[in-house]
């Protein structure tokens, strides 16, 4: 049996206030926070990238695994903002963990799925044999156009998992994936800023796609949402994942111990990856995991992990995820925020 | 002038319709009219669109449509009065029975406004208002209704409450209507505490925007007779303009084109608005509905407001407006609004309405409205 051997989360120290944004563009804050369900957001510092929080949340893996970094044979990040257009994030990642030279890297791309799409084929790796270990990580600096509704959400975070074969924390029951084209969000080469399509990334694009995973995942594994423990959607707002595992027939109590929109936002391929961190966290030898991740374009990888005895030896080795979020905050105004995210032209 | 009948009619369910193009739902609800009139072949197709070549990029309309429900060479026209362009299909249509000039006429409207993003659908819904004297300044349709709202409020004391007392009707009959984008019931808190918009109109105050279409199917009495349904006749319609620019106007309060449209169509089916047993108007935001009925003369001036507390607009009152939810609950998919709005008073009148049915209504009304009341269509039906 495979599955998750260490997991760690990271999520930047600054934050910026629904209102302290919504007061710059003369918005309403309590119909945002209302709307949205999210009161504040992560934001990076200057010199923190994708990369950066990768090699913080996978020191932090490493930390829960236990096992020597040059026995990776796979480094993935899934991102949507990958620093480099050309030149990858995994190099970078397996140079600063001590995973090089023979290791397979790769970087990938599904907006806010690339995180679960890392895990998916590092995962399946490990369960051909072809690897011993796999470490894949889902982390952002995400973009959001000044003024635009994203604003409010896009956040900065990761979430590193290291899959083997020998003492699993979670072991991987099944997984399954549901994709369609359907062009809700995207960001074309050269924008800065990614575009939406509205209502349209709602019915048809995140419900879609995460009910036909979650069912289509359950019926392969002959589960139904009673049996599940915990449950962790994608969370691009405070709403969503709560209205998703509603009509799935979840309950609030199995959704929230891993949504952390409300306090973090949005990170996109971190959000249910870091969401998943913040649940094993908590949980118990045996408890049964649900993880439906969500990329727009679009798709869905649905995952069914079991905890095992190990969770228990492991949990207290890194920073827990609540801890990275309610701690050592760092509140920034508009104009540090806007400097940070590098929104503000200096000449060259 | 011949008299004229509603023979068919064909709607399906409207809202954000992402899985349809535009000729998909015109086609759907124009074959419903044609199958529920008995008819497999028109002599001539009128349709209104407000904008659909800055929704989908198509001009050119008529000829598509005619085309894509299998219908050419049959004469086609579009025709567009902003949110009154669907009533405007039915006056075209009604004309041309009347005249004599086609026995068969099919009358539609459509609107396929959620391929486009909020800003571009609020850019062309704003064409309707006057770009140099009003649009360049910045104010959009939530905008003009507010200050049409606060300026009654100021003038008669119309309340805040009121105001959504209009919405809260409106979704309470739309939950009777399958077809309607919004088929639930809202409460006066909730419209109060959605998000505002424009002060002192909140998104509870104010119609969605909606993927939509109807369809009818209009010709002389003495064929209609013929047909085994209940006759419903159109014995009045009313057209009137007015300023485009709100700022124009002598009185904010006030819809002259709908006051003179109706006394056109009253005059012509020699009734009063005390003979109406059933109106649809045209409430693209609650404060609307408040001046519309106040301009139809059911209610007196200034007591719009008062009418709807008072439940005199209800379904159980004694001019129940918008049975069908109104374009507040059902959707307003501009250019097809005012068809449908037709459609509801012939389900009325036909005594298919369902939960919804005012008990015993022969004589039906409706009034369509471009703009901020630049036009105005009024219509009235009546069962024989």
């Amino acid at each position: 049996m495979e599955g998750i051997i260490g997991y760690g989360a990271y999520i930047p120290r600054n934050r910026i206030k629904v209102e302290e944004i919504a007061k710059v563009w003369g918005a309403d804050a309590p119909s945002y926070k209302k709307g949205l369900l999210v009161e504040e957001k992560s934001v990076p510092s200057p010199d923190q990238d994708t990369i950066t929080m990768s090699v913080e949340a996978s020191k932090y893996a490493l930390k829960r695994a236990r096992i020597n970094p040059k026995e990776i044979g796979a480094v993935y990040i899934g991102s949507e903002s990958h620093p480099y257009a050309v030149k990858p994030s995994g190099t970078v990642l397996a140079e600063a963990i001590g995973a090089t030279p023979e290791v397979h890297t790769a970087d990938f791309e599904f907006a806010c799925k690339a995180g679960t799409e890392g895990m998916f084929v590092a995962l399946s790796l490990v369960k051909a044999g072809e690897i011993k270990y796999g470490l894949a990580v889902g982390a952002d600096t995400s973009q959001g156009a000044p003024g635009d509704a994203l604003e409010y959400t896009a956040a900065a975070g990761a979430a590193a998992y290291i899959f083997g074969r020998e003492n699993i924390v979670a072991e991987c029951l099944e997984t399954y994936s549901f994709t369609t084209d359907t062009p809700d969000f995207w960001r074309r080469e050269y924008q800065y800023y990614p575009q939406h399509g509205g209502r349209f990334t709602g019915e048809p694009a995140y419900f879609k796609h995460i009910t036909g995973a979650a069912k289509g995942i359950m019926a392969k594994a002959r589960l139904k949402p009673s049996d599940f423990n915990y449950v962790i959607f994608h969370q691009p707002n405070g709403k969503f994942p709560f209205r998703v595992g509603e009509l799935l027939g979840f309950t609030k109590k199995q959704i929230e111990p891993g949504w952390l929109v409300s306090k973090l936002g949005n990170t996109y391929s971190g959000s249910s990856p870091i969401g998943l961190t913040a649940t094993l966290d908590i949980s118990k030898p045996n408890d049964l995991i649900l993880i439906v991740s969500y990329g727009s374009g679009a798709g869905s990888d649905g995952f069914v992990f079991r905890v095992t005895e190990r969770i228990n030896e492991v949990r207290d080795l890194a920073p827990k995820t609540r801890f990275l979020l309610e701690n050592n905050r760092n509140y920034l105004d508009y104009g540090t925020y806007a400097k940070f995210r590098h929104k503000i032209r200096k000449a060259e | 002038m011949r008299e004229v009948a509603v023979i068919g009619v064909g709607m399906t369910k409207w809202g954000e319709l992402w899985e349809k193009s535009l000729r998909d739902i015109f086609v759907e609800t124009a074959l419903l009219a044609l199958d529920d009139a008995g008819v497999d072949k028109i002599d001539s197709l009128i349709v209104g669109s407000m904008s659909s070549g800055l929704f989908i990029g198509q001009e050119h309309l008529a000829s598509l449509l005619a085309d894509y429900l299998g219908q050419t060479p049959v004469p086609a026209a579009r025709v567009e009065s902003a949110c009154a362009s669907g009533g405007l299909a039915l006056r075209t249509g009604f004309i041309e029975v009347a005249s004599g000039m086609a026995d068969i006429v099919l009358v539609s409207g459509v609107e396929k406004m959620t391929d486009v993003n909020g800003n571009e659908a609020t850019y062309a819904l704003g064409t309707a208002a006057d770009q140099e004297y009003e649009c360049y300044h910045g104010i959009t349709f939530p905008g003009l209704y507010a200050l049409i709202a606060r300026a009654h409020m100021e003038k008669y004391g119309t309340t805040r409450e009121q105001l959504a007392m209009v919405a809260v009707k409106n979704h309470h009959n739309g939950s009777m209507n399958p077809l309607a984008q919004y088929p639930y019931e809202i409460t006066v808190d909730g419209v109060l505490c959605s998000v505002l918009v424009a002060d002192p109109l909140r998104v509870l105050d104010c119609s969605p925007i909606t993927d939509g279409a109807a369809a009818m199917i209009l010709c002389p009495v003495d064929i209609a007779k013929k047909m085994k349904k209940p006759l419903v006749k159109i014995t009045g319609s009313g057209q009137a303009t007015d300023t485009i620019a709100l700022s124009s106007r002598k009185d904010l309060t006030w819809i002259e084109s709908t006051y003179q449209a109706a006394k056109k169509a009253y005059s012509m089916a020699g009734k009063k608005p005390q003979d109406m047993d059933v109106i649809e108007v045209h409430d693209c935001f609650t404060i609307a509905e408040i001046c519309v009925t106040e301009s139809l003369g059911l209610v007196e001036k200034g007591k719009g407001g008062k009418a709807v507390e008072e439940g005199v607009t209800s379904l159980q009152g004694k001019f129940p407006v918008n049975a069908s939810g109104g374009l507040k609950a059902k959707g307003h998919p501009v250019g097809a609004t005012g068809v449908a709005q037709a459609i509801e008073i012939v389900k009325q009148l036909r005594e298919e309405a369902g939960p919804r049915q005012v008990k015993g209504a022969r004589v039906g009304l409706t009034q369509n409205m471009g703009g901020s009341g630049g036009s105005s269509i009024v219509h009235i039906f009546e069962r024989s």
